[in-house]
């Protein structure tokens, strides 16, 4: 998870001693450097029980559900932060996620992998099968990636919601070129964004 | 008692007595005057009193939490599963206390115990006493045992129900809370049941209007047919059709056959309501499900439960079962989502289980290891 990119960053942006909720917390790995670094009042959605225990080992506090449900739980909280950290292409609603998420939180921040990698489109143009990665190693039929976007197809979903983005950042090996061309040269993608 | 039990076991334990001379001012307005529980204890009290942790037994269950009460006792207290060393409530880290409620049937004043005043059993005419009731006595027990404070308050069903009663009534004394298979109140149906429970008692000609004791009598089909109630909705539909299905105990389908069929489940049944009766009290279970049905935590905020949770300094554990529909999980939800709303430290799962309410006393990996997982967080 370290190798991804995206970690950093979320750190970064998150507010010191803010309230975050972690969608899609996993094992809690990043809530608990969070909680660590940036000693956030934090809270961790996952729907995994394997996820949830490894989570409250690390001393979290874990709500057990499945965040395309509506998140209608956390109607009247107010996050100084939501995150979802590579877990929007698992959603099958990521649109109606995203605008709950913006209503829940003063900001939220979404990192994904950017399906308009050059690797990615060269594997497909080349060899004419779905990209196969290292960080993303599943066949097209049993991914649970189903919803894969590029950093244009987010900023264009954005737009359509009416989601401003505050801050985004690009993750590669490439540097420059992926600031410059993010969406060919960026292995990851970060966003800060908030409802307009 | 088998080499194999007393593995993770606390071994053989013996219930001590306490008594309270000083009178107890029920939530009914009567008054009861002085009063004695049963208690069992298990791992050491540390010096400085930080470890100790209260667990709070459901309707039918009693001060005998864990362990075995002598070298050839070969069933262990009801919540051994989860009390012990290296087990989730970890006998080598907590004190842990567990008392029989007043009101209940195996030592603590209750009905079937003496009123001084009459020098007869209390029968029918022992108070209804009510979950805060019982916190208050569970108060007096902590500091006669020398506890100003609890690492963790502990229960399942109606023992999750005191829990979260302790979280509200005396916060500064709770840190960590545990509810499992809980509810911050009962649903309709759920009083319903309990109803056809106490209807069953009432109408056995052995009732004698709660006094049988003095009858020198036992409502003892009402009894059994109450539990049989009780029992049919703690478990699964698909957990007795595993079990059961539609085989025979005996008898067949077979004209020729002398011997009616007799369904295993019905035979289940019949025993699960005789063994209740050989050891529960009928005024008791009246009483227990009374103070179930009238438990109803959002009272405290004027019927809302966010507003009643206010106060609370705990940090919560919430936990439900899949297949539980006495206790279902979205009571549990209702809960942590109450819980989150006021702003409190929560943790909630819903375990998948075909057990029924009854998963809370069973043997369940990921269950178990969500709790150990959550009690690490218990400083001692």
């Amino acid at each position: 998870m370290m190798q991804r990119g995206d970690i950093d960053t979320i750190v970064s942006w998150v507010p010191e001693g803010g309230k975050v909720l972690d969608l899609g917390c996993g094992d809690g790995e990043l809530l608990h450097r969070l909680q660590a670094e940036k000693r956030v009042e934090g809270l961790g959605v996952d729907i995994d029980p394997a996820n949830i225990i490894a989570a409250v080992s690390k001393g979290l506090c874990v709500v057990q559900q499945d965040m395309e449900d509506g998140l209608l739980n956390f109607e009247g909280s107010r996050f100084d932060a939501v995150i979802i950290a590579y877990s929007l292409q698992v959603l099958e609603r990521p649109h109606a996620v995203l605008e709950r998420i913006v209503s829940i939180g003063n900001e939220a921040i979404v990192t994904f992998p950017n399906f308009g990698h050059w690797r990615s489109r060269l594997s497909l143009l080349l060899s004419g099968r779905m990209p196969k990665t290292k960080a993303l190693p599943y066949s097209w039929f049993d991914t649970p990636n189903i919803h894969f976007c590029t950093v244009a197809d987010f900023e264009t979903l954005c737009k359509d919601l009416n989601i401003v983005v505050v801050e985004r950042r690009m993750s590669s090996r490439a540097g420059l070129l992926a600031q410059l061309w993010p969406n060919l040269f960026a292995k990851s993608a970060s966003y800060r964004i908030t409802r307009r | 008692m088998t080499q194999t039990n007393l593995k993770n076991s606390v071994g053989v334990v013996s219930p001590q007595r306490a008594h309270f001379p000083e009178p107890l001012y029920l939530e009914s307005g009567e008054v009861l005057d002085g009063f004695e529980l049963i208690y069992e204890t298990y791992g050491e009290l540390s010096a400085d009193g930080s470890n100790a942790v209260l667990v709070c037994h459901a309707l039918s269950g009693n001060h005998h939490a864990a362990g075995f009460h002598s070298e050839s006792d070969t069933k262990p207290g009801w919540w051994d599963t989860v009390i012990g060393p290296g087990k989730p409530i970890d006998t080598n880290r907590f004190f842990v206390v567990c008392p029989n409620n007043i009101g209940g049937c195996d030592g603590s004043t209750g009905p079937s115990s003496l009123c001084e005043a009459t020098g007869e059993p209390w029968g029918s005419h022992f108070p209804q006493v009510t979950v805060a009731d019982w916190v208050e006595t569970q108060k007096r027990l902590a500091e006669h045992l020398n506890i100003q404070h609890w690492a963790a308050v502990i229960g399942g069903s109606l023992g999750g129900m005191q829990a979260l009663e302790w979280s509200v009534r005396y916060p500064d004394w709770v840190s960590h809370c545990v509810a499992i298979a809980a509810a911050p109140g009962l649903t309709a149906q759920n009083i319903a049941f309990n109803e056809i429970a106490r209807q069953a008692i009432f109408s056995d000609p052995e009732w004698h209007d709660g006094n049988y004791l003095e009858a020198d009598s036992n409502p003892a089909q009402g009894m059994a047919l109450a539990r049989m109630v009780g029992h049919l909705t703690y478990m699964s539909a698909d957990k007795m059709t595993d079990r059961f299905g539609r085989e025979l105990r005996q008898g067949s389908f077979d004209p020729q056959d002398d011997e009616e069929p007799v369904f295993q489940v019905e035979s289940y049944l019949r025993y699960q309501g005789s063994q209740f009766v050989s050891r529960f009290d009928a005024n008791t279970y009246v009483l227990m499900t009374r103070a179930l049905d009238r438990f109803d935590l959002s009272a405290r905020g004027q019927g809302d439960l966010t507003e009643a949770l206010r106060d609370a300094s705990a940090e919560f554990l919430i936990i439900s079962f899949s297949s539980d529909w006495r206790f279902a999980p979205s009571r549990s939800q209702e809960m942590a989502n109450a819980l989150l709303s006021a702003e409190k430290r929560v943790t909630y799962s819903d375990i998948e289980s075909d057990a029924g309410h009854d998963a809370f006393l069973l043997d369940d990996a990921n269950y178990l290891a969500l709790f150990s997982a959550w009690m690490g967080r218990v400083a001692t």
